[in-house]
């Protein structure tokens, strides 16, 4: 097609859609008028019915609990996808002429170490960052947060570890078999907490554990639960891709150390 | 309240539509993480905290470091299929 043409095509789908588009957007509602029932129900009943004061975790969790454990394996499955897929690339290496690529010691191959600043301030902060990780899933049902936030906040860590150039450490806790473990407990974690649903004589992912005090960090009952092995789920699943990614550069960087 | 929305609603526009057109990749991967933060802000002044947070690490960390990641994996297959090709001139 040439460039006239695809101008031409361009403009009146453009105008179109900007007409299809300012014809949907007079149907809105008004900024901060919310018209369904769902939302205003849960935010009178939520807290009485599952003594939590986050009622989007009390949504996640509890009231559409079916959906969040599909979301939850979405990740897992792309945690699993992505790392069978390097792996793939990983063995191919291991053949001959890959070898000489990762013998590379050239400068340009080396990345330069990191400052004591930027040491100091990374692995300062390691460790507040895995107690504030800690605390979002924990605090799941009383603030926002949960889970899934928690979760990726703690999978960060280690990456602060690898910024401070620290590449022995970052491997041995990124390719610990725990976070294989942790990965599948997490998974493997929720569909067990809604089966003692149906142990006890209910619904699937029915929320059948003591419902504690609101407030309380052990209140929600099986929300609180499994708010935790979401956290464990998503930060060993977003641990487990940063050591698929980096695997490679990292294996040529150890062997410069050397 | 309604002129904090305007504002990040106009950062927003203008964070995206810099990603758009940023034609280099690695840039891109940058100014996705600039947008990531904005889109985070905008969340939290929306009055979606528990979106915001999920926001800000997936979309300020986590997402432009996959794609720098995997950036820098197809540059290392490009580089050494190049190495092999001049190898297999060399060897004919």
């Amino acid at each position: 097609m040439k460039r006239r043409g695809r101008l031409i095509f361009f403009l009146l789908s453009a105008a179109a859609f900007a007409g299809v588009y300012l014809w949907g957007l007079r149907g809105l509602p008004a900024v901060g008028h919310y018209r369904g029932p769902y939302g205003d129900v849960l935010n009178r009943v939520a807290t009485y019915e599952r003594h939590v004061t986050d009622i989007v975790t009390a949504v996640n969790f509890d009231y559409r609990g079916f959906d969040t454990l599909g979301e939850e394996f979405i990740l897992f499955m792309s945690v699993i996808g992505g790392s069978v897929l390097l792996r793939r690339q990983r063995e191919e290496e291991k053949g001959e002429h890959r070898d000489d690529n990762l013998a590379d010691e050239s400068p340009e191959r080396q990345a330069p170490q990191p400052s004591d600043a930027v040491r100091v301030l990374t692995l300062g902060l390691v460790g507040p960052l895995v107690v504030f990780g800690l605390y979002i899933v924990a605090h799941g049902q009383l603030t926002p947060g949960g889970g899934f936030q928690g979760g990726v906040i703690l999978a960060t860590a280690p990456l602060l570890v690898y910024l401070a150039g620290d590449l022995k450490k970052f491997k041995q806790i990124t390719s610990h078999t725990l976070v294989e473990v942790g990965e599948a407990v997490g998974a493997g974690g929720y569909l067990g907490i809604g089966l003692a649903g149906l142990i006890m004589g209910g619904a699937y992912l029915r929320n059948v554990a003591a419902l504690g005090q609101t407030g309380n960090i052990n209140s929600g009952g099986t929300i609180a639960l499994i708010n935790l092995a979401t956290g464990l789920e998503v930060a060993a699943g977003f641990v487990l891709l940063l050591y698929a990614f980096l695997e490679q550069t990292l294996e040529i960087r150890l062997r410069g150390e050397k | 309240m309604l002129f904090l929305q305007f504002t990040i609603l106009s950062f927003v526009v203008v964070t995206a539509t810099a990603v758009v057109l940023t034609r280099d990749p690695a840039k891109q991967a940058i100014g996705i993480s600039f947008y990531g933060l904005v889109m985070a802000l905008m969340f939290f002044i929306f009055q979606a905290p528990d979106v915001a947070l999920s926001q800000i690490v997936i979309g300020a960390v986590a997402l432009p470091l996959m794609i720098l990641l995997a950036l820098t994996k197809i540059r290392h297959h490009e580089e050494e299929q190049r190495t092999r090709h001049k190898n297999e001139k060399e060897a004919a």
